[in-house]
């Protein structure tokens, strides 16, 4: 897998990758060996400097970390593919490529090919548009975040971001960490965080696990999952890490940092109990509320979705990870929250679709099974309908833009907004730097619209405009 | 839940014409519902630029709507002022060549002839205007007149100061119909509104609304990419735009037309705004078009190649065949009145629009002959709109 990190070689009109892969995280990189495997000339784009996307996030190799595997559930599986897909001279890897929009191509017609345009530095010449017959989607997720008063405290991050700062520095956000929020991803984070030193005074798990109850059969048929969080479960239980069901942290106490956190009990509906708070003790907050999937240079080209039991908005595709715009495939989150297992398993089924070639058997049963489970996880952790009230008017629901959450009630009730879309043009919530990847489905909930159409997003990501204003070379395979 | 509400009038429509209509009756004592199928500024006027503007018209119909608007809009301002983001900025329209210092002192002779104030800005003073601007540029003119305001924070706070019944999220799927065929209100999936007028406030949907009545008005989209940039310490002071904007508003042409306007808004970020296309709604990104629009910004304010585009968004502005807006009574449909079709200039024009079909609801005599707004001028003119329709 040839690493391109120089001046793609530009002006091949004509010639083009037979697939262009998106992220290389677990589902990019199973597409990409896949593909290159049956024979497809693959270009692997990454936003990353190295392969393995946010999963398998891992130090940089100057920091000479002895055994980066320790920090990661399935590094063997990442490590075997990494060294398949170095092998294959198919594969182009291009690392530190935003793609900032994708240009639908037309299927069959070798003139007009997918366009992808990127940016790859601040520079003028920063830009790169990869040409491909076919383009697969494996963007991955980024973070939930639901606000609350305090949340934007030093000190308070995300579980997803401490594991991240964790695997890719080996650096902790605290001492004596409180872990919060819903979903798996929790007991992950808090078993890393207590492997490397730190102390997890508790856990704060906002659903009462009791959603899982119903769904046997499926985790009878995901033992691997099982197992996992049972090996989680095992590693907290021996550093003593107590476990709150049916808790939110209502509020991070602190002036310059995070000294404490107020927990709170939950009904039902997340609505928290009166009388119930008690304050804990802490000098970092981690809180996680699951992923949503990020899909938006799909959605701007009009690909259909579908809206999960969490409310997440994720690619609808058939049965070969088609999506509804010829010529896009969508593999792992973004075609709804799943885990690697099922990433890996839909990449390798994307690329055998994109080759013509029929889905293995193995992996179209891992996928059933991973999806099965992966709907009974997004049902047990959707927030509660009025996990709102514990967000203050003076609480900041945008940090970008600093817009309370009064400001955005008055939209609604006074100015008839009522859509996340109309909320951001009346008060600028979700219009800062991180263009509502952080607060969108804050916003969504409390302007009562619920998730709704996608807004179309021309660019995706912050392009320097010089970059927009010189068009560059195009590339495809050398 | 069909029960009858005694309005005066129905606006359909919650964009900014809407709700000046809205605002303008409800002032006039008129007792106003206003129904959309979207939220309030849903359609044109939430992927606007809030461009008032009177240096980019010719004297015509358009201009004396224009220049009623501008008195408005100052009155606008001293009730709504900061809320509505309302800045006098003034426009700067600057030459690219020096052919076009010839064309620009034309076009403000004839300008200043009806009331616009233009200033005429040498080479060597274009730079104390505008710091940032490019050298060597020809020259320019200035337009006090022209401002600007943050469109949906203005059609919000219209909307909430008319004190109109709103009905958000309601398509309407039909009119009611009185004697000899007049219009008495509208049907939404929900209810029913009953009124003696109807506005049609519809914006690029006024042509399907128009229908329901049985009657063509032949609004179309025309297509619009904004840049906006990253917040920025206020380096662009004005509405500046190349003298090629004036060419292309007029422009019948099919083709892609653009020419950078820029300016900075109060919250920091850099509008680089105005491509016009003909392309019905399709709504697929053209990296041409934003090549165009940024290759210009920067060509008149260079220091913004070294900033980041932090998005872009797109919108459908309604445009009739003669570029100008239907504004009245349809003389075809007793009930049914129009106030849609107004281009890229909608927030500007919104409040003399507004003004006007109150009068009209009425019986007053606008201050404005309303002759070239008609909304059935269209009548017998298939020809010339096949020719000038979409290709």
């Amino acid at each position: 897998m040839p690493t391109s990190k120089s001046e793609p070689s530009g002006g091949r009109r004509g010639r083009c990758y037979d697939l262009a892969v998106i992220g290389a995280g677990p589902a990019g990189l199973a597409a990409a060996d896949a593909a290159a495997g049956l024979g497809l000339r693959v270009a692997l784009v990454d936003a990353g400097s190295r392969p393995g996307g946010q999963y398998y996030r891992h130090p940089a190799p100057e920091l000479g970390a002895a055994r980066p595997e320790k920090l990661h559930h399935g590094w063997a599986a990442f490590a075997r593919l990494r060294a398949r897909l170095a092998a294959r001279p198919l594969v182009d890897h291009l690392p530190g490529h935003h793609v900032w929009a994708a240009e639908a191509g037309v299927p069959g017609d070798e003139e007009r090919p997918w366009r992808l345009h990127a940016t790859r530095g601040p520079g003028a010449g920063d830009r790169a548009t990869v040409l491909a017959r076919a383009v697969l989607l494996a963007t991955g997720a980024h973070e939930r975040h639901l606000p609350f008063p305090g949340w934007t405290l030093p000190g308070v991050v995300t579980a997803g971001g401490a594991q991240a700062v964790l695997k890719s520095s080996l650096a902790l956000p605290g001492r004596r960490i409180v872990v919060a929020g819903s979903g798996p991803l929790l007991l992950a984070a808090a078993s890393s965080l207590v492997s490397a030193g730190a102390e997890v005074p508790a856990i704060v798990e906002a659903t009462s696990y009791l959603g899982y109850a119903r769904g046997l059969p499926v985790l009878a048929g995901n033992p691997g999952k099982l197992a996992e969080g049972a090996a989680h479960g095992a590693r907290l239980l021996r550093h003593g890490v107590r476990l709150r069901r049916s808790s939110a942290v209502v509020e991070a106490h602190g002036t310059d940092r995070v000294t404490a956190v107020t927990v709170a009990r939950l009904d039902a509906r997340w609505k928290p109990v009166p009388g119930s708070e008690r304050r804990i003790a802490c000098d970092a907050l981690a809180i996680g509320h699951g992923l949503v999937p990020q899909i938006e240079l799909a959605t701007e080209l009009g690909a259909a979705t579908v809206t999960g039991p969490d409310g997440a908005v994720a690619l609808a595709v058939d049965a070969e990870q088609r999506t509804s715009v010829p010529g896009l495939w969508a593999a792992g989150e973004t075609c709804g929250v799943g885990g690697a297992d099922l990433a890996l398993a839909e990449g390798v089924l994307a690329a055998h679709a994109v080759a013509g070639r029929p889905a293995p058997a193995r992996e179209r049963a891992v996928r059933r099974r991973r999806r099965a489970f992966a709907a009974l996880m997004a049902a047990a952790h959707a927030p509660g309908p009025d996990w709102t009230g514990w967000v203050t008017d003076d609480t900041d629901v945008c940090r970008c833009e600093e817009v309370p959450a009064g400001e955005v009630r008055a939209a609604v009730a006074e100015l008839g907004a009522g859509d996340a879309r109309t909320v951001k043009l009346l008060t600028r919530a979700g219009m800062g730097w991180c263009q509502g990847r952080m607060c969108g489905p804050a916003v969504a909930c409390l302007s009562g619209g619920g998730a709704g159409r996608p807004d179309g997003r021309p660019l995706s990501c912050p392009v320097p405009l010089a970059q927009l204003a010189d068009p560059g070379p195009e590339s495809g395979p050398a | 839940m069909l029960k009858r509400t005694p309005y005066d009038v129905v606006v359909v429509g919650a964009g900014v014409v809407g709700a000046a209509c809205a605002y303008y009756a409800a002032r006039s004592g008129l007792k106003v519902a206003v129904v959309d199928r979207g939220p309030v500024a849903g359609g044109t006027t939430g992927a606007g630029e809030g461009n008032l503007l009177v240096s980019d018209k010719e004297p015509g119909p358009e201009l004396d709507l224009a220049l009623l608007s501008t008195r408005l809009w100052r009155e606008l301002a001293e009730e709504f002022g900061a809320r509505v983001e309302y800045e006098p900025k003034g426009g700067l329209v600057v030459a690219t060549r020096p052919a076009g210092t010839d064309l620009l002192h034309g076009l403000a002779a004839q300008q200043r002839a009806v009331g616009v104030e233009a200033l005429p800005v040498a080479a060597d003073e274009l730079r104390t205007l505008e710091p940032h601007l490019a050298e060597g540029l020809p020259g320019g003119y200035l337009y006090p007149q022209d401002a600007q305001v943050q469109p949906a924070l203005a059609a919000a706070h219209l909307l909430r100061a008319s004190g109109a019944d709103r009905y958000l999220g309601e398509a309407v799927t039909g009119l009611l119909r009185g004697p000899g065929g007049s219009v008495t209100g509208v049907v939404t999936g929900r209810r029913e509104l009953a009124a003696p007028a109807v506005v049609n406030a519809a914006g690029t949907w006024g042509g399907e609304l128009a229908a329901l009545a049985g009657v063509r008005l032949p609004v179309l989209p025309r297509r619009g990419f904004v840049l906006v940039t990253e917040p920025l310490p206020r380096i662009v002071r004005h509405k500046v735009y190349a003298a090629d904007y004036v060419a292309d508003v007029a422009s019948g042409s099919a083709d892609l037309q653009s020419s950078a306007v820029v300016e900075g808004t109060p919250a920091g970020p850099v509008l680089i705004g105005a491509s016009r296309e003909r392309v019905g709604f399709d709504r697929t990104l053209d990296p041409g078009v934003l090549h165009r629009l940024a290759a210009q910004a920067a060509a008149l304010f260079p220091v913004l190649r070294t900033v980041q585009v932090q998005r872009a968004y797109r919108g459908f502005r309604p445009y009739l065949p003669d570029h100008l807006p239907a504004i009245g009574p349809d003389a075809r449909v007793p009930g049914l009145h129009h106030a849609c079709g107004h281009e890229g200039a909608g927030i500007g024009l919104a409040p003399a629009t507004g003004l006007l079909v109150s009068r009209r609801l009425l019986g007053e005599e606008p201050e404005l002959d309303l002759a070239p707004f008609r909304p059935e001028r269209f009548e017998g003119a298939e020809r010339l709109e096949d020719a000038e329709g979409e290709s």
